[in-house]
């Protein structure tokens, strides 16, 4: 059953509102002429009919959203009250593959069935599929219907369709941008829910102060050994990777080529340069972990064994972390490069007329005033940095070191949760749900970097207006 | 060496203010100079001496290049991309667009006030000791406070702000923030001080003070000023040139260029019949 059947049907009957509604209008209009006491229509015919139409499509929209929830739900209630699903085996898996598979011969995608117990349900299901669209259809056509009618039955000479529109589609805007803060605080909600579950298993004390990482997926859930919780070896790993030795690298280069880009490239340097960084910020990831992984950390090891350091492992924290630092110039750059284009030219002037140098007013003049929004991009460069995931999978390894030497392997806070998804442990293993408290550490620290990163940015864009 | 003689006292005879070609050798001299920006012209083959201790005014119609050739004379053009200067600009004799002129000496020695107040987002004490700090003309702290208090008390602003020294200068009024750009430009003894339309963001009461500042400090130094105010040319200007079209059309005493101007155009424009 697809909505975009009940879409195009309410989007017809919408054309159809939307016509009548303007021959409507014009008809008042006409009729004010006809008259001759002067006095014209509240709104221009078309903005009538848009009224309309909106009034036909909007609700037909809604409809075709709940529906296409609600319907999946109804034709499984239906099938499974069928005489037929009786024999179906109680839970689980196996259950759930007899289902799909008569679902998908009813609705013709399977040429037939392979387990016995599916072929005396696709009857069943294919009643229920004709079932559902055709309450979906008239449900539409009346709701439509009766939107149009009660919009219609409003339409007036005097009647201010135009603010009306205008109202509703603010409306649906807000609607719009709400669905991404909505989508936020569902998985904020969701992660929260899962790591109190985590917490009721492992004490938040043990988890964020100890100091050994090593969950045993197979282990006795019921039993945890809470010292095998301690998180503190990811932080910091994620700390050192994404925030030490990454900045080290992306810091610098990223504002040396703002500067370079604001105050000295010609624009001709400039409208290559630019785009060319920016590209770098839209290669895949696994790209650079890639790279990381095949040629920077076996380089790295080389090195190191060439200069006698015999035990250096071939995958490192260092290898990771100057990947990821290259990886995150772009956001320095761009928000550095925005920041000091964002002082006024006045400044620069000021400083140049006093006999100061390009890189003396630069120094001195032009970083001090774009402090804040450099520092803001920084602080977004470590939220994206320590969210990074294919990298540090790639490059980083496994091994929870607790250690400040770069050449040894280390894992970070994303690492563990991939693994501990992916693992071998049950859904409410405390091992799997362990993964929830890191995303849920991991969700709060960055959700801080940013929220405070644009505070800084909002103060120093007020500075100057 | 700067002597500090009373205002009054340094004024010029009448006799040598009425002939331009008196013996006195001008601090800055230009020469058929046109500035281009890229294929345009905005300033076209002007020639014109500036005295030290007098206030030369340019005046003229607004996008008349003004402006332009004032920047030319501390190379600020030159931070324009595209921007070209064609003739002969001297500062005592020299050629001041001759290769091997360090931009950043000149701009010590010419230096320059804007339209819009521009303090640097320092404190006071800061913005004032910026100039002598990149020129290394004070060793060690006391004499860095004893520059930054004579620039202060020379642009009258000491006694409004010996207290606060440390807060923002873009905390200031608009008035005290262009005496603060103008005592910044001081702190590095300047011989000469560009000030282009120093006035033109302020409110009556600030402008006078600012007025009555440039006449103070016409004593020590050679001062242009770019305005669009003709009153303003009158009060402060010993000297005055009237630009039209990219061309200075006249250069003379003040008195004569408003009483007695030699050219129609520049009647016309001190009558207002354009401008
Ligand atoms: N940076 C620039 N690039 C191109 N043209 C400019 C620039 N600055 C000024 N001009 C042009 O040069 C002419 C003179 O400008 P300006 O010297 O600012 O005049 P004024 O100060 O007398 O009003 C104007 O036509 C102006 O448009
Ligand atoms: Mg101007």
């Amino acid at each position: 059953m697809s909505p975009s059947i009940l879409l195009l049907l309410g989007l017809g009957l919408g054309l159809a509102g939307w016509l009548a509604a303007r021959a409507r209008a014009w008809n008042f209009r006409r009729d004010i002429r006809n008259e001759g006491k002067g006095g014209r229509l509240a709104a221009l015919p078309s903005y009538h009919a848009w009224y309309v139409a909106l009034w036909i499509v909007l609700p037909v929209l809604v409809f075709a959203i709940a529906w296409s929830f609600l319907a999946p739900q109804l034709v499984t209630g239906w099938v499974l009250s069928d005489p037929a699903a009786a024999g179906l085996p109680h839970f689980g898996f196996e259950r759930r593959a007899i289902l799909d598979e008569a679902a998908s011969v009813a609705l013709g995608s399977a040429p037939g069935v392979f387990n016995p117990l599916a072929e005396g349900l696709v009857e069943p299901y294919r009643l229920a599929f004709a079932k559902v669209r055709w309450i979906g259809i008239a449900a539409t056509l009346v709701i439509g219907f009766l939107g149009g009618a009660s919009a219609f039955l409003r339409l007036r000479p005097e009647f201010t369709a135009r603010t009306r529109v205008e109202r509703t589609i603010m409306t649906v805007l807000l609607m719009a941008s709400l669905v991404a803060i909505l989508t936020t605080l569902g998985i904020l909600v969701s992660l929260v829910f899962e790591t109190i579950r985590f917490f009721g298993m492992v004490s938040p004390l043990d988890f964020l102060l100890g100091t050994h990482w090593g969950p045993d997926p197979m282990g006795n859930p019921l039993n945890p050994d809470p010292s095998r919780y301690g998180a503190i070896p990811l932080f910091w790993g994620t700390i050192y990777i994404g925030a030490i030795i990454a900045m080290f690298v992306a810091i610098p280069l990223g504002l040396m080529s703002a500067i370079f880009l604001t105050q000295y490239a010609s624009p001709r340097w400039r409208s290559v340069l630019k785009p060319a960084l920016e590209i770098l910020a839209g290669v895949p990831t696994v790209v650079y972990g890639y790279f990381a992984a095949l040629t920077v950390a076996p380089a790295i090891r080389d090195a190191a064994q060439a200069i006698g350091i015999a035990n250096a492992s071939s995958e490192s924290g260092l290898a990771a972390g100057l990947v990821m630092g290259v990886m995150i110039i772009p956001f320095v750059s761009s928000m550095a490069d925005d920041s000091i284009a964002a002082v006024p030219q006045a400044m620069r002037d000021g400083s140049l007329a006093m006999g100061a140098t390009t890189s003396e007013t630069i120094r001195r003049v032009l970083i001090p005033a774009a402090l804040p929004g450099i520092v803001a991009g920084v602080m977004l460069a470590i939220s994206r940095a320590i969210g990074e995931t294919m990298i540090v999978v790639m490059a980083a390894g496994a091994a929870a070191n607790l250690t400040a030497n770069p050449l040894e392997a280390m894992t970070t806070v994303t690492f563990q949760i991939v693994a501990m998804l992916t693992g071998e442990g049950s859904f409410d293993h405390p091992a799997t749900l362990s993964a929830f408290a890191l995303g849920f550490v991991l969700f709060l620290v960055t959700l801080a970097l940013n929220f405070f990163a644009l505070r800084v940015v909002k103060r120093f864009r007020e500075a100057y207006e | 060496m700067v002597t500090t003689l009373p205002a009054t006292a340094t004024m010029l005879p009448e006799s040598e203010l009425s002939d331009p070609q008196s013996g006195l050798i001008p601090k800055m001299s230009a020469r058929s100079v046109s500035v281009y920006y890229g294929a345009k012209q905005a300033v076209d083959d002007v020639s014109i001496d500036i005295q030290t201790k007098y206030v030369t005014a340019f005046i003229g119609p607004s996008g008349c290049g003004k402006s332009t050739f004032l920047r030319a004379l501390n190379r600020m053009n030159d931070t324009i991309p595209g921007a070209r200067v064609d003739g002969e600009i001297m500062l005592d004799g020299e050629d001041i667009y001759r290769s091997g002129m360090d931009v950043v000496h000149l701009r010590a020695r010419v230096g320059m006030v804007f339209q819009k107040p521009n303090p640097f987002p320092k404190s006071i004490y800061e913005n004032i000791a910026y100039g002598p700090r990149i020129h290394g003309l004070a060793e060690g702290k006391a004499e860095l406070d004893a520059i930054v208090e004579k620039s202060l008390r020379r642009a009258g602003l000491w006694e409004e702000v010996k207290d606060r020294l440390a807060d923002s200068g873009t905390a200031l009024s608009g008035g005290q923030q262009q005496r603060l750009c103008i005592a910044r430009a001081i702190a590095v003894d300047p011989e000469v001080i560009l000030m282009d339309e120093p006035c033109s963001a302020l409110d009556p009461i600030a402008t006078a003070k600012i007025e009555e500042l440039i006449d103070e400090l016409r004593g020590r130094y050679a001062i242009v000023i770019v305005t669009h105010s003709m009153q303003q040319a009158a009060r402060v200007s010993q000297r005055t040139a009237f630009f039209h079209l990219g061309k200075m059309v006249e250069y003379g005493k003040t008195s004569d260029i408003f009483t007695n101007p030699r050219e129609e155009r520049t009647k016309d424009y001190i009558t207002g019949r354009y401008g």
